[in-house]
This record gives C-alpha cells, sequence and structure tokens, in this order.
C-alpha cells in the first residue's frame, strides 16, 4: 500500500534524517558492545553478587550496543506497526476516540485527558518522574483515520496516525499506527531513552497486541503475580534492570467499565 | 503450599511457595486432586527447552476442584470438577473461532520471545517455558487457570480421578495425532514411541477404522500394552532395517501413514542415532529427529506423517527431499485440546476406552522429583507417573 505518510508532508521530508542516525548510531555501536562484554567478563570472573550485577551491566550495554536505535542520540525515530483484530471498525474506533483509554493497554500511558481537540498525555517515568505533553487533534474521519501532533513546546515533540480497515472477510480490522517522535535532549533526554529508548518497534508492537488481546478477549493475559520458587540472584538482577513502564497490576488497576 | 519447581538441568525440587491467587477477571483458582508427569515436561527436565527461569513450577497435566472464581467467570463454580487443559486458550480469537485453539493470539504474555523464535506465538501453555506464556504449571496443590469458563472440562460426579486425567494432554494429543492421520478403511498406521501419547495414538487410529497398527518401540512393558492395546508390535533394537520391515508387513506398500509420537530427544541404535548425539552435544542442531527421518522414509507415497512429540529447534540432515519425492502430507503441532476433551469424555463414559491403564506409578507430589529421574530413565517399567498433591 502506499506510503502512511501520504497525509504528513512535514514527516515525509525528515525521513531522511533518520536514515542519517541509523548510520550515526553504528559508530556507537562498537565501543558499546566492546565495553560491555568487557564488563559482562570480569563480571563473570568474580563469582560474587557483585559480578552478577557488572555482568547484568555489561549484558545490558551489550544489548543496548546491538539493539541501538539512537536515541540516545537526539534525532527522529519513527515506528509504524500493524495489527488484525478479530472486532469491527465502528468498536475499535469508537475505543480508541476516548482517549482516556489508551493508557489501558499502553504501558508507558498514565493517563490521557482530552477537552475541544486537545490532548494531554501524562507518561510514567524514572523513580515516580512523570512526563507530559500537550498535542492537538489534526484530522479525525470516522471509523478511518485519527491524526494527532504536539504542540510547540512540547517535552516530547511527537506526531501519530491510527488507521482502521476492514480485514478481508470476518477477519475483522486492521488497525495501523504510525508515530514519529524527537526524543527530548539533555537529562530528560536520558530518563525518556531509559523509558522508551530500547526498542520503540517493540513498545508499539506491544502496545498493540494488548489492545487486541482487550478488545477480542476483554483481558490482557498476565502472569505477574504468581507464585514460584526462588529465583537466582542473576534473574531478580536482571529483572531489576529490565522492567520499565507500569506493572500489569497497575494498568489493571485502571479497568474501567466503557 | 507445596509445588515442583524447576532449577535447572535434572534438578527439579519440591518447594513451598505462595498459594496462587486471581490475577484477571476470568481466572479461576483450583485445588489440584490429581496432576502427572508428561514425557514433555523430561524435554524440560533435560534442559532442551529454552526460557525456564529457576524457581518455575511445572507441570501441565492436571484436574481438581475449583476454589475460587474471578468476577468475570460464568460458568464454573465453586466446587466444581474439573480437568484443565494444557493449552490456554481466550475463545474470541480468529484461531479459536476456527477450532485452532493451540494457536490462540491473546494468552501468551511473553508472546514477543516466541516471534523471535518461531515467527509467531501459540497459546499459552501451564509450565511450560516463559517464551510459552511463563504461566505456573500444576504439579502443585492449587493452579490459577486463566480464561476459566473456556478451557476446564467439568466431571460429572462419580467418575474416578484416573479414568479423565489424561484428557488434559496425552489423550487428546493422541488422538489428534490419529486424527491428522485421516485415516480411511483399510488403512496401516505405524506408530513410533510406545509411551503414553504412543498409546492413546494407537487405540485412537483403532477409534478411528485403521485395519492396522504397527507400534515401534523397544520398551517390552510398552510394547506389550501396546499389544493390549490392540496394535502389532515392531522392537526396532531387535531389528536391522525399521523401513525395511515395514515394507514387508505392509505387502511393500508403505504404512498410510506414520507417527512420530517421540519428537526431539529420540534415541536410536544406529550410527545415524549417533550422529544426532554429536550434533546436539555441539549445539550443531538442537533436536535429534531419528524418529522423523524413519517415518519419512517409510511412508507410502502420497502419505500422510502426523507429529505429536515435541520439536523445539532445529534439524539436521532432515530427509526432505523424499517427503517431496512421495508427495507426503505433514501434520504436526500442540493439540486443539478445546476440540477434543468433551467427545473423548464421551467415549470414557461409554466405556470405550479406559485411560488409566497407562498409568504404571501413583505417588505423593514429594516423590515427584525421584519420579523425574525413574521416568526419564524407565526404570521400574515406568509408563505414566500420576501425582497427588494432597497425600504431600
Amino acid at each position: 500500500m502506499s506510503s502512511q505518510f501520504a497525509d504528513f508532508p512535514s514527516l515525509r521530508a525528515r525521513r531522511h534524517v533518520n536514515q542519517r542516525r541509523k548510520r550515526v548510531s553504528k559508530a556507537l555501536r562498537i565501543p558499546m558492545i566492546a565495553g560491555g562484554a568487557t564488563l559482562a567478563a570480569l563480571g563473570i570472573k568474580r563469582r560474587s553478587l557483585l559480578g552478577a550485577g557488572m555482568a547484568a551491566g555489561g549484558g545490558l550495554l551489550i544489548y543496548r550496543g546491538i539493539t541501538a536505535q539512537g536515541a540516545w542520540l537526539s534525532t527522529l525515530i519513527s515506528v509504524r506497526k500493524s495489527v488484525t483484530i478479530a472486532r469491527p471498525v465502528e468498536e475499535l474506533y469508537r475505543f480508541w476516540r476516548e482517549f482516556e483509554n489508551l493508557p489501558r493497554f499502553m504501558r508507558h500511558l498514565r493517563s490521557v485527558r482530552s477537552s475541544g481537540g486537545q490532548l494531554q498525555w501524562v507518561s510514567s517515568g524514572l523513580l515516580g518522574k512523570n512526563f507530559s505533553w500537550e498535542a492537538e487533534i489534526v484530522e479525525e474521519r470516522e471509523n478511518e483515520l485519527i491524526s494527532w501532533r504536539s504542540l510547540p513546546g512540547s517535552q516530547i515533540e511527537n506526531q501519530g496516525a491510527v488507521r482502521f480497515q476492514a480485514a478481508p472477510e470476518d477477519r475483522g480490522t486492521e488497525v495501523r499506527v504510525e508515530l514519529v517522535y524527537r526524543p527530548p535532549a539533555g537529562r530528560v533526554g536520558a530518563a525518556f531513552a531509559m523509558l522508551f529508548g530500547e526498542e520503540p518497534e517493540q513498545q508499539i508492537r506491544e502496545d498493540l497486541r494488548r489492545f487486541k488481546e482487550l478488545m477480542e478477549a476483554g483481558e490482557i493475559p498476565t502472569t505477574d503475580g504468581q507464585p514460584h520458587g526462588r529465583r537466582s540472584k542473576v534473574t531478580n538482577i536482571l529483572k531489576s534492570v529490565s522492567g520499565y513502564g507500569r506493572s500489569d497490576e497497575e494498568m489493571n488497576a485502571q479497568r474501567v467499565i466503557s | 503450599m507445596k509445588a515442583l519447581c524447576w532449577y535447572g538441568k535434572e534438578d527439579v525440587r519440591v518447594e513451598t511457595v505462595p498459594d496462587p491467587k486471581v490475577l484477571n477477571p476470568k481466572d479461576a483458582i483450583i485445588e489440584v486432586t490429581r496432576t502427572a508427569i508428561c514425557g514433555s515436561d523430561l524435554h524440560l527436565y533435560d534442559g532442551f527447552i529454552p526460557t525456564l527461569e529457576a524457581g518455575d513450577i511445572l507441570g501441565h497435566e492436571f484436574m481438581g476442584e475449583v476454589v475460587d472464581t474471578g468476577q468475570e467467570v460464568r460458568k464454573l463454580n465453586r466446587g466444581d470438577k474439573v480437568v484443565v487443559p494444557f493449552t490456554i486458550a481466550c475463545g474470541q480469537c480468529f484461531f479459536c473461532k476456527r477450532g485452532l485453539w493451540s494457536a490462540c493470539d491473546n494468552t501468551n504474555p511473553n508472546a514477543w520471545m516466541a516471534e523471535k523464535m518461531y515467527g509467531y506465538s501459540g497459546s499459552g501453555l501451564f509450565g511450560y517455558s516463559h517464551m510459552m506464556g511463563g504461566y505456573a504449571g500444576g504439579q502443585a496443590q492449587y493452579v490459577r487457570v486463566p480464561f476459566a469458563d473456556v478451557g476446564p472440562l467439568q466431571i460429572p460426579d462419580g467418575v474416578p480421578d484416573d479414568k479423565v486425567l489424561f484428557l488434559s494432554d496425552i489423550f487428546p494429543t493422541g488422538y489428534m495425532a490419529a486424527e491428522n492421520c485421516d485415516i480411511k478403511p483399510g488403512d496401516v498406521i505405524a506408530i513410533w514411541g510406545c509411551g503414553p501419547v504412543g498409546q492413546f495414538a494407537i487405540r485412537s487410529a483403532l477409534l478411528l477404522g485403521a485395519a492396522k497398527v504397527i507400534a515401534i518401540d523397544r520398551f517390552p512393558e510398552r510394547l506389550q500394552l501396546a499389544e493390549r492395546g490392540g496394535a502389532e508390535t515392531l522392537d526396532y533394537s531387535r531389528c536391522d532395517d525399521v523401513v525395511e520391515e515395514l515394507k514387508f508387513r505392509t505387502g511393500g506398500r508403505g504404512p498410510d501413514a506414520c507417527i512420530d509420537a517421540v519428537g526431539m530427544e529420540a534415541h536410536a541404535t544406529s550410527i545415524s542415532g549417533l550422529y544426532d548425539e554429536i550434533e546436539t552435544r555441539l549445539m550443531l542442531e538442537t533436536d535429534r529427529p531419528m524418529v522423523l527421518r524413519q517415518a519419512i522414509q517409510a511412508c507410502r507415497k502420497g502419505g500422510t506423517v502426523s507429529i505429536p512429540g515435541v520439536y523445539a529447534g532445529f534439524i539436521n540432515k532432515l530427509n526432505f527431499g523424499a517427503a517431496f519425492g512421495k508427495g507426503l502430507t505433514f501434520k504436526m503441532g500442540q493439540t486443539n485440546m478445546h476440540k477434543y476433551m468433551q467427545p473423548l469424555l464421551q467415549k470414557i463414559m461409554d466405556g470405550a476406552i479406559d485411560p488409566s491403564e497407562v498409568i504404571s506409578h501413583r505417588v505423593g507430589l514429594r516423590d515427584a522429583p525421584r519420579m523425574y529421574k525413574v521416568f526419564r530413565e524407565k526404570q521400574d517399567h515406568c509408563t505414566k507417573v500420576v501425582l497427588d498433591p494432597k497425600a504431600a
């Protein structure tokens, strides 16, 4: 199908920036991976709790080096993902159009408030620090498209669209999301990268998966809070560094009757 | 509660862990009255399945009594006796609606892991690694069951647990393997592996009208059980060439369908067995496909190879040319449990089959770690271990 950016000339013009970003980030990867490997090797040799921590940290560096998408560098990031949901277009459109619903399946969003075509987004951050930004609805076509973009002066400059299109036969609806955002610079930027920087594509995919689960099955599957035997120290450390965004429990508490 | 936890290769222990609680509105909590060790649990025990974590509770064959339900559970009530399928399904997605329950889109919280390995993720499974959902398993005194109105099958009063427990996995799994052979009058079915799934595949193939079933194994007690189930037996350890032997016994035609009820940890006495042993040790392949190769080679032209045995990763030297040259059909995958449980319960109630005949050992949960080893080594004529979590 034709480019999803057709409706956003400003975004289309910026795509080459995105390409350049990828080349730049490559140069950073080698030292990150090498440093991570050294740290991990030293950590493993120690065979102690500190060593496990070092190994975990090294692993994280390697991982970041491999998956670096440039959120460390303050340039434009664009993501597109689609999912098929076995529900009618009208139902999905209506649910999404109630922007207050979005935090029910978007892990990083704490709340969205809408009034008169303007949206206030609040996203959960590290150590209880929240990000917030204002956006306006750019275009709305009922049962077809909603697009928005951040207002000038926002902490997080971004633009996005969601499209709804009937899938073949009885397969429901194809939902396509596109997001373009420029991560903030400085300290805010570093905290932001910790949150969104790892794999923005993966996070949008997970948000869409949760949307599908919620709309089709009526709940989002979880194992958070189930019993298990003693975990190893390494597992615990890895879990503590890799967990970002809100827990399933927090998201569930947000369940509202729609 | 007490639960059997995995701590590493050949290291499982019964530990005291917190009781499970309702986490989602469609959950139920089951007090387990019977659970079993599955042949596929041995793949976990032997370290063949990635993404297990120390402390994970194993077990995917279990039944029990409903003791708590989430606010959106409608069908089940406290006190109901249920058998729980090992696959978790939402009942609402594209796949569930088409009867492909084990491919459910909405029950694996870690679907991204399976997507990285397989492209797409199947349904969540109980006690079978984080890639498959990371759900705590049923070799425990209590277990949490998501989508409780979709999976669990209510069992009428007065039916003994041991007769219906295997509706949780191995009976439907053996049955689907036979159904996948699309059996026509006169068909001969060859079945590799006379473990519990093989036993149910034998009985199901005959129920579905097979003219003859040839069951292949090397353990006398398993071959005897196969014979009792109506199969003709073939001891591969006393046979130079299984493919030639099958040809001879089928008038040169070859079996119309072949069932691989062994999977990725096959053993063989031949050179090719040694080859796979070496390759897996060297990490050049992850699974040992001896049975699959033999089944492909033996199957008649245009026949079906049906695979209930579990494969997880990569295999080498697969005779795919033979499969192509003969125009074979392959059918495989995790069992679409929800489709088979009710009709197979009916067969049990009608007396057409008594699944409890495969049980060789009944012990308390605390003996489970020892029984994993006994079952793996096939010591003491072990074919199937049933655990009673209350005997503790």
